[in-house]
């Protein structure tokens, strides 16, 4: 399990360092001098001097990476322009509520989308198996902004449940997760559901049956985990999916969080710090999709024998 | 009375009824053959034994299935699966997909004594180490905490027989349960389940489309073809003497190493599909005796000497 | 069965017809929004601000009193445009790398597949982000997002197509014939290709449509006072409370088109028989 583990995080290794070479990249592909785009205007000519020779700015770009990455690697990710503060800090001032956010929508999307997903399938062919999986499919193709303005209108101006937006209590939450997560749920549900039909078919489901077994014990005992390993792949491959999701709604919402912060900060072109969220917004992906790798080898007796 | 016994049964498939009036009974410690090659029906035979047709949206249309005196065709499928694995048990045609792929074989052996003898975890791994000895499964105490694909295709095939005698049933359903394996495995196999059928008084039905097979272990042999019953008899006498013509071409052609299983080399043509089952003899396009009578009416079985066969056209009997 | 046949049989499912109706008069109202608009799209009248849905004006009146209903036929062209041009130059591209890689196979192959996942690893928002970080907000940005952000999913469909279809025998037959890769590239494989990578271009539109408006809503995407469906709603949002209908018609729009884009789309895939074509690669 360890060696697996290893292994992936060197595949992962490529994949992180395009990704950082493209984020390092953002400011000197936009026009102008990239020591525009990292100091405030009005900066003193020390202070330009200072930071051309911290990234080195006379030497090749590959030599800028590198010690940009350094940089980014220790903690220091720039100053900001707009907020004038250490990028670093801003991050994780933002990060917990965006972690909040993420990490709720992914557990609601995977319970309820499991649980709708398995219901459909144990009642496939029936009104609640068409009508429930057409309903949310159907949310799920819609804009999540449009869906987070929506709730905002009907369950916090119109019925006064929950707060309008920000982040300062719980029930906040509620909202933001419904809106990142019905697309979650559908796609959770519609994996759900195929899964379990496919694995139904499979020749040892007749044996388990054979056995004398009930169906509902086969079908919530067996065939569960066997349904579960494709759901564990999808999480895994689009976690950063649901994330992206998350950026969104923390925007419509007026929560802080990386995606408020990422996209605030595009429109004052705040180079520093749109470089700093999406780095953490990159990363973020790459550990879903690790995380979901191994989980589905702690799963699967198979692709841990295949991976030793 | 037989421990089981099979009237005229009909199964149905949608617009379909690819098997019609079949009939067999037998007793305990004795094996009965099933033999045809694919599309005969005797796999949908298997499962109306088991109480499986739902499964492939299947149904017992009429005919009669007695199990120790209990009706089972067209009952609540709830008195069925309480006889399954407890007092009926199936043993599958592919040991390699037939084994849940992500539990260790112990744990599925352990399941059915713990589901059935109501065992405790300890006693139910106790009874399938025994088990697994009784099937020659060397080192069992390894064997049993293996998962699936760790282990051979013969060595899964005995974890399944293992896992059908767990219940210590009085019927055994075994469909082709040699095909997958090597030839060498194949007779193994077949002599421990004709062992296990003497010791323990079982009946075992034994589908196979190997005549080989069938000398080696069947009391009585019941030869389908497309659905209905070409000839049924003891299987002495049906090796001496076969009657149908369909009967001897399979004898004729007793599967040799390496060929593609359900096939036949020695009858040209195929079973016909269950769309275009002729109104007439079903092996008229295939039967070298066929006259016009076969292509005109279907033959009722008759009774000739043993055996019962369902042919115009007899052998052994002249025209 | 032929793609031209396929349109119409679609159209003649119950799934197919009614989203193909909706689908024709988007169209339509995007062509002909000039001539159907009762108000110019940027007609101001602080008089008549926020005004509600009204025999005057359909579908009620934003914060400087232009005219909804006569926005979201704008913003049809608008977003529809951006979105089907992004989509098609996203399909050509995606059809090209796909192609060279299946084709070629070998290092080529890795190395467009590998640029290919990394792009397939993150969400089209993030991507579209970056470029935009580069580029600059406004319209062109996003129809370079859109291009580049979904162009991963056309290039490995194609490239699994052409890998398909180059063992099948005539293809071989072909090549023992003497023809050249150009040839056989673009006489036999691509037209065969095509198919179900246009299908999946078809179905993307949709989901291009709402990251243009999501882009837009951001205020990242077209820029006042072109009335994109998520752009108008930027604006609105600061009325949300008083003028809800900003908010409520122009999500409406977009999720009309994109649920019938969906249910025709997937009536299509059941016409031609691509299902299972579609999820290779």
């Amino acid at each position: 399990m360890l060696g697996y583990f290893v292994r992936r995080l060197i595949m992962l290794l490529p994949v992180f360092l395009a990704m950082s070479a493209i984020v390092f990249l953002i400011v000197h592909l936009v026009p102008g001098d990239p020591i525009d785009h990292m100091l405030q205007i009005g900066a003193s000519a020390e202070r330009r001097q200072e930071l051309a020779a911290k990234f080195g700015l006379d030497r090749p770009l590959v030599v800028q990476y590198a010690l940009w990455l350094k940089a980014a690697l220790t903690g220091d990710l720039g100053e900001a322009i707009i907020l004038k503060q250490p990028v670093v800090d801003l991050i994780l001032a933002n990060l917990p509520y965006s972690l909040a956010l993420g990490l709720s929508a992914l557990l609601f999307s995977t319970v309820v989308g499991v649980s709708v997903g398995a219901a459909a399938a144990y009642f496939a062919g029936s009104w609640f198996d068409r009508v429930v999986m057409a309903g949310i499919l159907m949310g799920s193709m819609l804009p999540s902004f449009w869906l987070g303005l929506l709730m905002i209108l009907i369950f916090a101006v119109e019925l006064g449940l929950f707060p309008v937006s920000g982040a300062r209590s719980w029930d906040a939450l509620v909202l933001p997760v419904l809106t990142v997560g019905i697309g979650g749920v559908a796609l959770i549900a519609r994996v759900t559901r195929a899964a379990f039909v496919e694995v139904a078919q499979q020749d040892f489901v007749t044996l388990l049956h054979a056995k004398g077994l009930t169906r509902r014990r086969i079908f919530f005992r067996h065939l569960v985990r066997h349904a579960l390993m494709p759901v564990v792949t999808i999480l895994g491959l689009k976690v950063g999916w649901i994330l992206g999701g998350a950026v969104t709604v923390e925007y419509v919402f007026a929560r802080p969080g990386l995606g408020s912060l990422l996209i605030t900060s595009l429109g004052q072109r705040d180079y520093p710090v749109v470089q700093g969220c999406l780095l953490m917004l990159g990363m973020g992906v790459m550990l879903g999709t690790l995380v979901g790798d191994l989980a589905q080898a702690a799963m699967d007796p198979r692709v841990r024998d295949r991976m030793s | 009375m037989a421990l089981l016994e099979v009237e005229g049964l009909t199964i149905g498939i949608g617009r379909f009824t690819p098997v019609q009036e079949i009939g067999f009974s037998l007793d305990r410690g004795a094996v009965l053959g099933l033999v045809g090659e694919s599309g005969s029906g005797k796999s949908l035979t298997a499962m109306a034994l088991m109480g499986l047709l739902p499964l492939i949206r299947g149904e017992v249309r009429a005919g009669s299935i007695v199990f120790d005196g209990v009706e089972l065709a067209n009952r609540p499928a709830e008195l069925h699966r309480r006889l399954r694995g407890r007092r009926i048990a199936l043993v599958t045609q592919n040991p390699m997909t037939s084994l849940d792929p992500i539990r260790t074989v112990g744990t599925q052996i352990d399941e059915v004594s713990r589901l059935h003898g109501g065992l405790d975890g300890r006693a139910a791994k106790a009874r399938s180490l025994d088990l697994m000895e009784a099937m020659r499964i060397p080192r069992a105490a390894v064997v049993h905490g293996q998962y699936p694909h760790q282990l051979s295709g013969g060595m899964k095939q005995r974890i399944v027989i293992a896992m059908a005698l767990a219940g210590d049933p009085d019927l055994l359903v075994a469909d082709e349960p040699t095909t997958a394996l090597d030839v060498t495995v194949q007779a193994q196999i077949v002599r421990l389940m004709v062992d296990l059928v003497k010791a323990r008084g079982l009946a075992l039905v034994l589908i196979t489309h190997d005549m080989g097979v069938v000398a080696q272990a069947c009391d009585r042999v019941v030869v389908l073809y497309a659905g209905r019953i070409a000839e049924a008899g003891p299987v002495e006498s049906i090796f001496a003497a076969p009657h149908h013509p369909y009967t001897r071409a399979l004898i004729g052609c007793i599967p040799v190493e390496g060929q593609a299983r359900g096939t036949l080399i020695g009858i040209p043509g195929q079973v016909p599909g269950l769309t275009d089952y002729p109104a007439h003899c079903r092996f008229a396009p295939r039967c070298p005796a066929a006259s016009a009578r076969c292509r005109a009416e279907a033959p009722a079985p008759a009774t000739i000497g043993a055996s019962r066969v369902a042919c115009f056209h007899p052998l052994g009997r002249g025209a | 069965m032929a793609i031209g046949t396929a349109l119409l049989s679609a159209a003649r499912t119950p799934r197919g017809a009614p989203a193909a109706i909706v689908l024709v008069g988007v169209v339509f109202a995007a062509i002909f929004a000039d001539r159907l608009a009762p108000y110019a799209y940027d007609m101001q009248s602080l008089m008549q601000a926020n005004l509600p849905p009204s025999a005057a004006h359909l579908l009620g009146t934003d914060e400087f009193g232009r005219d909804l209903f006569s926005r979201i036929l704008h913003g049809a062209r608008i977003s529809l445009g951006v979105a089907v041009t992004s989509i098609g130059a996203s399909v050509a591209l995606g059809l090209v790398f796909g192609a060279i890689a299946g084709y070629a196979g070998g290092w080529a192959d890795r190395l467009l597949m590998a640029v290919v996942d990394l792009t397939w690893a993150f969400p089209e928002i993030l991507i579209a982000l970056v470029l935009i970080a580069i580029l600059g907000p406004g319209l062109g940005s996003t129809a370079v997002a859109i291009t580049v952000g979904y162009m991963a999913q056309f290039a490995r469909l194609a490239r699994a197509q052409i890998i398909a279809l180059k063992g099948e025998t005539y293809i071989e037959a072909t090549v023992g014939l003497g023809a050249g890769h150009a040839h056989i590239l673009l006489r036999h494989l691509v037209p065969n290709a095509l198919t179900p990578v246009l299908v999946a271009g078809m179905l993307a539109t949709g989901d291009a449509i709402v990251l243009e408006a999501t882009l837009g809503y951001f205020g990242l995407g077209a820029q006042p006072p072109l009335p994109s469906w998520g752009a108008m709603m930027s604006a609105g949002v600061g009325q949300m409370f008083l003028a809800p209908w900003v908010i409520v018609f122009p999500g409406l729009a977009i999720a009309i088109t994109v649920v019938a884009i969906n249910l025709y789309g997937d009536a299509l895939i059941d016409a031609l028989q691509i299902r299972n074509r579609l999820r290779e690669g």
